[in-house]
């Protein structure tokens, strides 16, 4: 029980992870850049929800203040690439991952001036409800993360393989070139890639606030998320989900049954492993091109 | 190669155009003009500046001096969807096909600036009519195809934009002589069939003067010569050149290993 019990938290978990790794691979997948802020976007797609909703703030209901910020956060992951990266078009990559760095400083320091600095917690219609199926306790809050994210998962797949800008999107991100000659506005899709990884965040910021208290250093969780996307090899959207369920598990396994300070370093140990024996990832999409 | 496509509506009109590629100048100074229903090749060596004019046209470079007009209107600064949409579409070198998308799926984003769905579904099958084995393997993830079969995909997802002027770059490129025949035959058969206008560039000079109306030879980014397709393949330049045609020795029974081009 007591096993079970640490599994579906660490599945939660993992879901965050998941979904923040998901943002990762969806831009570098598109736009081959690497979103260092992806963590402070979802750090500042919690406080943006805990702006509307919380009664100390705006108290909006909890149902309309969700979408609302996931409709922000898109907005904001579009404008910031239509306003800021899409000029560095053609800059190193380097110079890209700085920017996206210094962003995520910004983003933290305006979230901490905007709302509080001190950890805070999501208020949500389910707080602190629990399901006992079968002896087991269940936070709702834990299995909400689960299911939505499961969700999501559908929804992104009948998103990529159904739908006109979903393929554009893919088709940008296997050939940008070929892309152009297609006819597909290529610049309007980075743009719009953006805006999609700005609403996943929302989403994992959501889930993760509430279940927990989060405050604006909360968005280096980013790194652990980053270590996710590469174990499951940069560049598959289910490769992304995977690594972050691995981590979710392995995290507070290695905690109960492994000795003190393994929690925290099993991450990057798995990241490395993964890294010298399979160096695509698990679901590596490395290809090589026929002349 | 009738004589009456030199009096025909003019396409494309390229005007003393110059493109860099990064510091280097690619192309210097290149005129052309692609008239309706021709098929217009230019060939030339590796580095002429051949895949350089072809991107200028299709706005994925711009130019940094001249004009490129399509049915008249100016169009060289425009972003390539925009150019697509108007009825030009460049089929690329290496193929450059979506590798983990499936031959169907590539073919359908070949049309992805249309929205007529009727006109979309019979065009695919005109395109399958044409490549029998696109159709056999329309489940199949296109990076699995043999070369010939993507450049199949590439040209068959280029028709599916419903073009007036298909740029065409290098269709022979890593293909066996016996399908680089059969890649030609289809475009010629495009060409009169289906009224695309093609412009070609090759290196292949004796598939690609066999196919066109009228060529034009590029030398380090400039046009050199130009003619009839078949005034080209009987220029002895050119023969010695790109059909790789011997010459004649001279009085003294020797060949001239440094022979001078009559263009320079």
């Amino acid at each position: 029980m007591d096993f079970l019990q640490l599994i579906i938290s660490g599945l939660a978990n993992g879901c965050v992870y998941g979904l923040i790794a998901l943002g990762f691979v969806l831009i570098y997948k598109a736009t081959e850049a690497v979103n260092f802020a992806q963590g402070d976007f979802m750090m500042l797609g919690a406080f943006v929800c805990i702006g509307f909703t919380n009664h100390e703030y705006m108290g909006l209901n909890f149902w309309l203040a969700v979408p609302l910020s996931i409709l922000v956060m898109g907005a904001f992951g579009y404008l910031f690439n239509w306003g800021i990266l899409r000029h560095m078009f053609g800059q190193s990559q380097t110079s890209i991952v700085i920017l996206t760095i210094a962003m995520g400083f910004i983003i933290r320091f305006f979230a901490g001036a905007t709302w509080s600095h001190e950890p805070t917690s999501l208020e949500t219609p389910y707080a602190g409800q629990e399901l006992r199926p079968g002896g087991l306790v269940l936070g709702v809050d834990e299995v909400l993360i689960v299911v939505v994210t499961a969700i999501l998962t559908l929804v992104f797949y009948l998103f990529f393989s159904r739908t006109r800008i979903g393929l554009a999107m893919q088709a940008a991100s296997q050939n940008q070139l070929a892309a152009y000659y297609m006819g597909i506005p290529v610049k309007r899709i980075h743009s719009l890639v953006w805006g999609l990884s700005g609403m996943v965040a929302a989403v994992a910021g959501v889930l993760f606030a509430s279940k927990g208290a989060i405050d604006p250093s909360t968005g280096l969780l980013g790194i652990k998320a980053f270590a996710a996307a590469a174990i499951g090899g940069f560049g598959s959207l289910p490769g992304a989900l995977l690594g972050g369920l691995i981590i979710g598990l392995v995290e507070p396994l290695a905690a109960r049954y492994g000795p003190p300070g393994v929690s925290q370093i099993a991450p990057y140990a798995i990241l490395l492993l993964i890294l010298i024996f399979r160096p695509g990832g698990i679901f590596s999409q490395t290809q090589r091109k026929k002349v | 190669m009738s004589n009456d496509s030199e009096t025909r509506d003019v396409v494309l009109q390229i005007d003393n155009l110059e493109s860099y590629y990064g510091p280097i100048m690619a192309i210097r100074g290149v005129s052309l003009t692609v008239r309706e229903g021709q098929i217009v090749t230019v060939l030339g060596a590796n580095g002429a500046g051949k895949t350089t004019l072809l991107k200028t046209v299709s706005g994925v470079m711009d130019p940094e001096k001249g004009t490129v007009r399509m049915q008249g209107t100016e169009i060289q600064r425009l972003d390539p969807d925009a150019i697509v949409r108007r009825g030009i579409v460049h089929v690329p070198e290496g193929r450059e096909i979506f590798p983990l998308m499936s031959v169907a799926e590539n073919i359908a984003m070949g049309a992805y600036t249309r929205t007529d769905r009727s006109g979309i579904a019979a065009d695919e099958e005109m395109v399958y009519s044409y490549f029998p084995i696109l159709k056999d393997r329309r489940a199949q993830r296109a990076g699995t195809l043999s070369g010939g079969q993507q450049q199949m995909l590439a040209i068959g997802r280029g028709l599916m934009s419903q073009p007036k002027l298909m740029l065409l770059d290098e269709p022979s490129l890593g293909l066996s002589p016996l399908l680089t025949h059969e890649i030609f035959e289809i475009i010629v058969r495009l060409n009169t069939e289906q009224k695309v206008t093609m412009m070609l560039v090759e290196q292949n000079a004796k598939v690609a003067l066999d196919a066109a109306d009228y060529g034009y030879v590029m030398e380090l980014g400039r046009i050199v010569m130009d003619d009839r397709a078949e005034v080209l393949a009987a220029s002895k330049d050119i023969q010695e050149f790109y059909l790789g045609v011997s010459q004649d020795e001279n009085q003294r029974g020797q060949r001239r290993w440094k022979q001078r081009k009559t263009w320079r």
